[in-house]
């Protein structure tokens, strides 16, 4: 099976647009190897500049790099990216609405053993209220790469979270990757499991694991957080009248929190949410860490138990 | 320069000091004090050194202009009015709803505003991602950015510093309005950010330390902007609220209005000194 990060992605897709694009510029914080932006800085070093350890300058610096015409991909950790520049990233990205792309890779938990400091649980919660910015949480090697050439095309600020873990490929060369639609992976009618970035493996497990159980579940991919597909979202809780959210991220904010505004405001359905619970997180193997915070396959089965139980007892009793 | 010309940049800025107390005087709020310091500096960028075209405020070899201490934006628009971005009139406008002349610049609606500010120490990095493109893009157009002496605290401004010294950005002027006071009291007082050239020296400008409300001075200084791989700093030694007697070295003047006596002995004052 082909394994890779959604980072190494970011790094190939950055090289391609490099070889078609003159006006792509790249910059990094002093974490180029990590990034994977180091591929770009090979091929065109001329068109690469490290900021160095400065990721608030860094932001501003491509804002205003952006206001000269280039499309510029700025990029650091998730932590330092979104959570240190926040501030940068509203006022001087978001608030004029230029054309940066945030490269923002370590995202989650799964950053592993660094620990909490560089575990960022909170980027899309943050980069989500940000007005105008696109969020993407691509969910394997395909989608990222597709998503950072749809990300290079569309003129605006787009915040793109790749991964450090290597997961093995959901999609082949034949994905379609459109900025703002879900996609069905899984056919179901009992509930809906709608998962992004690497929730969307275990989404998949899980929905096997329901099947078992005789349970018939969709599985949605949802790589794009906002704008977020709300019909997707609401077809779902209309025909299948509950629906389990899956994140590495905090169930604080994220695609949780989006898909319950939604519904709550249009289509009221239990909506269950799988994600880092308010806090922080430890040093630890990814993939022990994922088990030991809830963000499995395991967990989304068992939220999706009881999704159903609530499901049911309202369609029995719907006004307790 | 000329006695002549030194008198028709001082109307002008005199009719931009006029232009910024309309502004905070019909808005009810705003900055008139580190406006009023500035508005020979703008007078100058605006019209002697910037290459600007008010009927083509996108050109792409117009050099470029951001102003770092946002909260100043009434001497911008002030001074884009008087070269014929957008009528005067609209200066009344300033900060209702509306208005192209948000309380901090904004450069989706105002013609003439290279760069959305407000947030202290990002314009100056903004400014640097400018000289950069227009490095990068081999133009030899030019960024200049105006930065308030109480700004300096924030620590962005050290991290742009470095970068442009570091990238040999010879094509951006970084200008700090020294007029020694900030909301909570004099820059000493709360933070002192002193000595400022010294700080520019030692990050790898070159720096000037002038009168900033001396045309010669400013000439000289923006004259001797070299093409020498260095980025350029001009401390500009200044007074609050300049040209308004009692708004001068007067902290209580950073972001309040003038009542109306307030605004027509102040319009008085510049009146007079203009005849």
């Amino acid at each position: 099976m082909k394994m890779n990060a959604t980072r190494d992605a970011y790094g190939q897709a950055l090289i391609d647009l490099g070889a078609k694009n003159e006006k792509v510029i790249v910059m990094d914080a002093d974490l180029a190897a990590a990034t994977k932006t180091g591929g770009f800085r090979k091929a065109y070093p001329d068109r690469f500049y490290n900021a160095g350890i400065a990721e608030g300058n860094l932001m501003s610096v491509a804002g205003g790099m952006a206001t000269m015409g280039y499309t510029v991909f700025a990029s650091s950790f998730a932590m330092f990216a979104a959570g240190r520049a926040f501030e940068q990233i509203r006022n001087t990205i978001g608030y004029p609405a230029l054309n940066v792309k945030i490269g923002a890779t370590h995202g989650g938990i799964s950053v592993g053993e660094d620990g909490a400091s560089h575990q960022c649980n909170e980027d899309i919660a943050l980069m989500r209220v940000i007005p105008g910015m696109t969020v993407i949480n691509p969910a394997d090697y395909q989608e990222a790469y597709a998503a950072v050439m749809a990300a290079a095309e569309f003129d605006g600020p787009v915040y793109l979270r790749f991964g450090r873990l290597v997961l093995p490929h959901l999609f082949d060369e034949s994905y379609k990757f459109e900025i703002g639609k879900g996609v069905q992976l899984r056919e179901g009618h009992d509930i809906t499991i709608i998962a992004t970035g690497l929730m969307v493996h275990e989404a998949l497990e899980a929905a096997d694991k329901l099947a078992a159980e005789g349970v018939n579940a969709r599985v949605i991919n949802m790589a794009t957080i906002k704008p977020l597909d709300v019909d997707i979202v609401r077809k779902a809780a209309r025909e299948t009248g509950a629906i389990v959210t899956a994140e590495e991220h905090s169930v604080i904010g994220g695609l949780g929190s989006a898909v319950a505004e939604v519904l709550a405001e249009s289509h009221p359905v239990p909506v269950l949410r799988v994600g880092v619970e308010d806090t922080f997180g430890e040093s630890g193997p990814a993939k022990d860490l994922l088990k030991l915070y809830g963000l499995s396959a395991e967990k989304i089965f068992e939220k999706a138990g009881a999704a159903l139980g609530m499901k049911l007892s309202l369609l029995h009793n719907p006004y307790p | 320069m000329t006695e002549t010309r030194k008198q028709e940049l001082a109307r002008v800025a005199n009719l931009v000091r006029q232009g910024v107390l309309e502004g905070v005087f019909n808005a009810k709020a705003g900055h008139p004090g580190g406006s009023l310091s500035a508005a020979e500096v703008m007078t100058y960028l605006y019209f002697e050194q910037m290459r600007v075209d008010p009927a083509n405020p996108k050109c792409d070899s117009r050099d470029r202009f951001v102003l770092s201490k946002g909260h100043a934006a009434p001497v911008l628009y002030a001074t884009l009015a008087q070269r014929g971005f957008f009528p005067p009139e609209e200066l009344a406008t300033l900060r209702k709803v509306g208005s192209r002349l948000q309380g901090h610049p904004s450069m989706k609606l105002c013609p003439g505003v290279d760069m959305s500010t407000g947030s202290l120490g990002q314009g100056i990095s903004a400014a640097v991602g400018m000289a950069l493109g227009a490095k990068h893009s081999k133009t030899d157009v030019m960024t200049y950015t105006l930065l308030g002496d109480g700004e300096l605290q924030e620590g962005q401004v050290w991290e742009a510093a470095m970068f442009a010294a570091a990238k040999q950005l010879d094509n951006l002027v970084v200008i700090v309005d020294n007029n020694n006071l900030q909301i909570d009291g004099t820059v000493e007082e709360v933070n002192s950010p002193y000595p400022i050239g010294e700080k520019f020296a030692a990050f790898g400008f070159d720096v000037a330390e002038i009168d900033g409300h001396c045309y010669d001075a400013l000439e000289a200084a923006f004259k001797g902007i070299a093409k020498n791989g260095r980025p350029t700093a001009i401390i500009l030694k200044t007074v609050k609220g300049c040209g308004v007697s009692f708004m001068e070295n007067n902290v209580n003047w950073h972001g309040a209005p003038p009542n109306a006596e307030q605004y027509e002995t102040a319009m008085a004052q510049l009146k007079g000194a203009q005849a």
